[in-house]
């Protein structure tokens, strides 16, 4: 239960998507403009990883890993499929993202206008695809650690986007040097929050 | 009939030139398009996986630039975000295979990035931009023209990091033995990640400096 929660803190900070690996970076930028949009992005982002981690987890483990398909046939033993979970997992992405939106669309349709464009477009998002990636390297013992690092994930994006938003909102009124208006700001905005971030570097979990 | 007639367009039109040339500087997709940020902060570190990685997108994105424009009356709109994934992450295990066999040290050191080339907002920005509604000729230029745009960036902010950084380029010691002992210190910081940021953004303000038309109303 321990290790559990450990991974959940450690990706939230310390393995933060944004700050430590720039993940999702595009999105980051284009949708930062207000906190509102950026909470709403957030929180679709921190469903998706939710759901996807695990799933791709549970592919990896019984279907792509070398020797996973040892439940099928102890024939299949020396199977290694795993050259082909880029493939497998954009499929489980692109496909939960579809699904997430029409269950959306049909049951909160005010949450669904108001997400608009970025829900189809999370298909795409660095962070969604890295967090399986990321889950299929570090190897997690169990399905409990994958979901919690995917939700750890997904709200470690979440508070960078609404902190950046937070800030541009600001911004607005402070006079920023015309050729580092906007786009270039932002970047060093993020640079510092990273750098401040880097202070949860040293906590031992 | 038509076709015979019209006169044929020479391979490297001022248009098509244009295509390769633009997103070097104007629409530079890093620093004006915001596109493939993510992997370009996070292999810049050494120049080495940097210049691998700028010749994978730009291999990707030209590929699958052609591919789908020789597609593209045949895909249906509804489907065609799953199909371009499709087409782009079948490339991108190509070229994992072809970095696991040739360069497994660099391949390492990319790791998960190689397959994130897939989410690579470039790709998947010129497929839907330029290849749905364009020749594959024109589109193949294109995609060479974004990836150059894209590894030069990238080939700076990685020789900035790691000079000032590790003290090297490309794995050479550059800074003189002399200069350590006289007390001169690699900034670690150039290699975390945040400094690439902050790199980024400086490469952005001497750009918008120069190319005055770029700079946004606040």
């Amino acid at each position: 239960m321990q290790e559990i929660f450990n991974i959940f803190i450690k990706s939230i900070f310390i393995d933060n998507m944004i700050f430590a690996y720039f993940l999702g970076m595009c999105s980051y930028l284009a949708v930062s403009k207000t906190v509102k949009t950026s909470v709403g992005l957030g929180a679709a982002v921190i469903f998706v990883l939710g759901i996807t981690v695990p799933v791709d987890y549970m592919l990896n483990e019984y279907i792509l890993k070398a020797g996973a398909l040892e439940w099928l046939d102890a024939s299949f033993v020396n199977v290694d499929l795993s050259f082909l979970s880029f493939i497998m997992f954009i499929a489980i992405i692109a496909s939960m993202v579809q699904l997430v939106e029409m269950i959306v669309e049909k049951f909160s349709p005010a949450l669904y206008s108001s997400l608009g464009i970025f829900l189809p477009l999370i298909a795409v998002n660095c962070a969604i695809l890295g967090g399986s990636l990321f889950m299929q390297e570090r190897e997690y013992q169990s399905l409990a650690q994958a979901t919690s690092f995917g939700l750890g994930s997904g709200v470690g994006w979440f508070l960078a986007i609404v902190g950046i938003a937070a800030i541009r909102e600001k911004i607005r009124y402070s006079d920023v040097p015309a050729p580092l208006r906007g786009l270039g700001i932002t970047f060093i905005i993020t640079g510092l929050m990273g750098i401040a971030f880097m202070s949860f570097l040293g906590i031992k979990l | 009939m038509s076709a015979e007639i019209r006169e044929r367009e020479a391979l490297f039109s001022s248009k098509n030139i244009k295509l390769l040339k633009n997103p070097l500087n104007l629409s530079n997709p890093i620093t004006v398009q915001v596109l493939g940020i993510c992997s370009a902060l996070a292999v810049t570190a050494k120049l080495e996986p940097a210049i691998v990685m700028a010749i994978s997108v730009t291999l990707v994105t030209a590929v699958a630039n052609v591919v789908i424009s020789v597609l593209r009356n045949g895909i249906p709109p509804r489907i065609r975000i799953i199909v371009q994934l499709v087409v782009v992450a079948t490339l991108v295990i190509v070229v994992d295979q072809i970095l696991k066999a040739f360069v497994y040290d660099v391949s390492k050191q990319l790791s998960v990035f190689v397959g994130l080339i897939i989410t690579n907002c470039i790709i998947m920005g010129r497929l839907e931009a330029f290849a749905m509604a364009n020749k594959p000729w024109p589109s193949f230029l294109d995609g060479i023209g974004n990836g150059l745009g894209y590894g030069l960036i990238l080939i700076v902010i990685a020789f900035f990091r790691e000079l000032l950084g590790s003290g090297s380029i490309y794995g050479f010691n550059l800074i003189p033995e002399q200069f350590y002992e006289l007390g001169y210190k690699n900034n670690g910081l150039m290699i975390l990640p945040p400094m690439a940021l902050i790199v980024v953004g400086v490469i952005i303000w001497v750009q918008r400096y120069y190319t005055r038309d770029l700079i946004e109303k606040n």
